[in-house]
């Protein structure tokens, strides 16, 4: 890395006292347990009241070392939790042209060094740059960055341009060619729009305590991601950024991506 | 002569409809579902006249506080709309609220109005979908029925 890119916005320094306050606000998380190990659905005490601020923004950072060619629990997990399995391949359409244009919020991707032959796997997602270059070019307004980091789309707003695919340089978003049905209430989605991933959004504003991906990452045993807060010095996602090497994904770009890799 | 039989025939036709109407709207309040918030209530979350006529512009505002701000309190909500007012058939089976015949869906086509909600969002109270192992559980425990209306549910 030749420059170092400071990801906390100078601007706005952490105020612990109101950090604490938001820490209690936040509540405590009940869950039912139905039968062991199965639990029937986590109850937050509070849904968000309040608008988003800039007091937090919310990252991944992906250690690749951990990262196990072959498994793809973080997609399937993706899957599950947008609803993106809703959709099936339509009769009509060739196997290549589905495999190339289904919706994918995250793909598994390798990557070779061509010298040494050294291979890295890595799950690769939206990178919630803090300047968004998909943002820059939304003729609407519908793709928009919200005060925590989470870059996303409106889709009242998405007339279906794809001009943000283009721009991306992560190819991170897909568009949806088809008519769906049985959509989650959670995860509203339809034809003629793009979406990409949202760091699960609908978990962020119910103060549940990470991701989709995370979640399976971790249940597989690999724990090969973290989420968290990255101005929050106390956060373990920090502190792992403190401790060990980190890159951003095409860093010479200057995007200043809220998904940060180790060990590529 | 004839134009006064014309009147009286466009009255009696009008007070049919007026009837066919009255006959409607009663039909419309069984889609309450028993015990949601909607069956305690007087009225929707603003008096009946007010929804009727305004209820697009109040989930038009709330759609950027929720989707721009994250808020998910906010007193009306499309998905608030489908918990109270859906309803199941004898199989206990949710009935997609904007079929023809279902509390919205219905409304929608008497007034030959779009009805584009339901591209995106769902029209039935849909949580994320369990597993066969967590189904199974929740069968054998007896509350399949319930998971099915969760996280987004209780947010309004
Ligand atoms: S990774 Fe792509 S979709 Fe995500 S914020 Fe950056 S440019 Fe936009
Ligand atoms: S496809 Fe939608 S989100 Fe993307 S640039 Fe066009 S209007 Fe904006």
């Amino acid at each position: 890395m030749e420059k170092v890119i400071d990801m906390k916005d100078e601007n706005d320094a952490i105020n612990p006292q109101r950090r604490a306050f938001l820490g209690v606000a936040a509540g405590v998380t009940a869950a039912v347990t139905v039968a062991p190990g199965v639990l029937l659905h986590t109850v937050d005490a509070a849904p968000r009241a309040e608008p988003v601020t800039s007091d937090v923004r919310w990252g991944l950072l992906i250690d690749t070392a951990k990262c196990v060619d072959g498994c793809s629990a973080c997609v399937d997990a993706c899957h599950h939790e947008n609803g993106l399995n809703l959709q099936t391949m339509p009769a009509e359409q060739a196997v290549k042209k589905w495999e190339t244009q289904k919706p994918a919020w995250v793909r598994k991707v390798k990557l070779q060094d061509n010298q040494t032959g050294r291979m890295t796997t890595l799950p690769l997602m939206c990178q919630h740059c803090d300047d968004p270059p998909c943002v820059d070019v939304c003729p609407t307004g519908a793709s928009f960055k919200r005060a925590d980091g989470i870059v996303m789309v409106d889709r009242h707003l998405c007339i279906g341009c794809r001009y943000c695919m283009m721009a991306c340089p992560y190819k991170a978003r897909s568009f949806i060619h088809s008519d769906v049905h049985g959509q989650l209430t959670s995860v509203p989605r339809g034809k003629g729009c793009v979406e990409s991933c949202n760091l699960c959004v609908q978990r962020r504003d119910f103060g549940q305590e990470s991701t989709a991906c995370v979640d399976a990452c971790a249940a597989e045993g690999h724990h090969a991601i973290v989420f968290g807060d990255l101005k929050d010095p106390d956060s373990t996602i920090c502190k792992l950024l403190n401790e060990m090497p980190s890159r951003q994904l095409r860093e010479d770009l200057v995007l200043n991506t809220g998904v940060r890799y180790s060990g590529v | 002569m004839a134009k006064s039989v014309l009147t009286v025939g466009l009255v009696a036709l009008g007070l049919v409809w007026a009837l066919a109407q009255t006959a409607q709207a009663d039909d419309m309040k069984r889609y309450v579902v028993a015990g949601s918030q909607a069956a305690k209530l007087e009225s929707c979350v603003e008096p009946t006249e007010l929804m009727r006529r305004q209820h697009m512009e109040f989930i038009k505002h709330q759609r950027i506080a929720t989707v721009h701000e994250g808020i998910r309190i906010e007193k009306y909500s499309l998905s608030g709309c489908v918990d109270c007012h859906i309803s199941y058939n004898a199989e206990q089976i949710p009935q997609p609220i904007n079929q023809a015949d279902q509390f919205c869906g219905a409304c929608h086509a008497f007034a030959a109005v779009n009805l584009n909600c339901f591209d995106c969002h769902a029209a039935v109270p849909n949580g994320t979908p369990l597993n066969a192992a967590a189904m199974a559980a929740h069968d054998a425990a007896g509350v399949a029925a319930q998971v099915q209306s969760s996280r987004d549910g209780k947010g309004h």
